[in-house]
């Protein structure tokens, strides 16, 4: 069998990546793809722990549910705020948004 | 034989998560990156019916690939035009790339056996012994229909349902808001 062990490993792994890609890359866009690999990996956690640890309890599915639900929302707000820019200022690269900037 | 499928599939979605993750930040590409994020999600998706929750592996296929996916590729091509993606990674890469090495052996590191042997306190006063859990109990109930009625039942998740259906809405129109263009 698969210990929970393995899952987690599978999980921080794609977080990390995901960490990587939110704190490397220029795009916007690719920023964004990068949030989406760390809340699967949050994801992949929850859904592991309910199913080696309280199995007859299914509120950690709905949790799961929940962020998914959360993750929606947040990638549609997140990626009308970039067209948005891309309107206002030709560019998504994140560098060159910096109005706000000191 | 059973335990041999388990472990294959187990290998085989654990790369299909992985890999294309990999590829989406190094690619120079976007719409491939794009791609490869709907690749990845599916490999999230298989890992869900691994762990017997069919509910939330078709949500995934379903909202995560087949809404915020072609959302995302919606994005890429509305934003294109004048970038030219010839440096894709900006100055502090590096540092990033060791963040993220850290990060990862911190987190593999707390969470392995042999952290039990070595005796640290924190992990012994939680009293959990979830790091060597091998066989996990079977899953008597058919976890769809205990979620349709726990997300309907007053006494289960009916207001954090609801709630989750403001949230949306008020995202939706959020969105719409935001990305309308100005009747000037």
């Amino acid at each position: 069998m698969i210990p929970l062990y393995a899952y987690l490993v599978v999980a921080a792994a794609l977080f990390c990546i995901g960490v990587y890609g939110v704190l490397a890359r220029r795009n916007a866009i690719a920023i964004l793809m990068g949030v989406e690999l760390m809340l699967n990996a949050s994801i992949i956690n929850l859904v592991a722990f309910w199913r080696y640890m309280t199995p007859e309890n299914i509120s950690g599915q709905v949790f799961a549910a929940f962020v998914l639900v959360v993750a929606a929302a947040e990638a549609a707000v997140g990626l009308a705020l970039v067209i948005a820019i891309y309107r206002n200022r030709r560019t998504v690269q994140a560098e060159e948004i910096n109005l706000l900037k000191w | 034989m059973q335990e041999t499928i388990q472990v294959i599939a187990f290998i085989a979605f654990t790369i299909m998560t992985l890999l294309p993750a990999l590829l989406l930040v190094l690619s120079r590409n976007l719409f491939h990156s794009a791609l490869y994020l709907l690749a990845s999600l599916f490999g999230v998706a298989g890992l869900m019916v691994l762990l017997v929750a069919p509910f939330l592996a078709a949500i995934q296929v379903l909202v995560y690939m087949g809404a915020i996916g072609i959302l995302i590729i919606f994005g890429v091509m509305l934003t294109r035009g004048m970038m030219k993606m010839d440096h894709i990674f900006n100055n502090q890469q590096a540092a990033a790339a060791i963040t993220a090495v850290v990060l990862f052996i911190a987190l593999v590191l707390t969470l392995s056996p042999l952290v039990d042997e070595m005796d640290i306190d924190p992990l012994e006063k939680l009293n959990v012994d979830f790091t060597t859990i091998d066989e996990p109990p079977d899953v008597g109930y058919e976890t769809v229909r205990e979620i349709g009625r726990v997300i309907a039942d007053r006494n289960g998740f009916v207001l954090p349902f609801e709630v989750a259906s403001i949230l949306l809405t008020a995202a939706m129109i959020g969105a719409i808001v935001v990305a309308r263009e100005d009747e000037a």
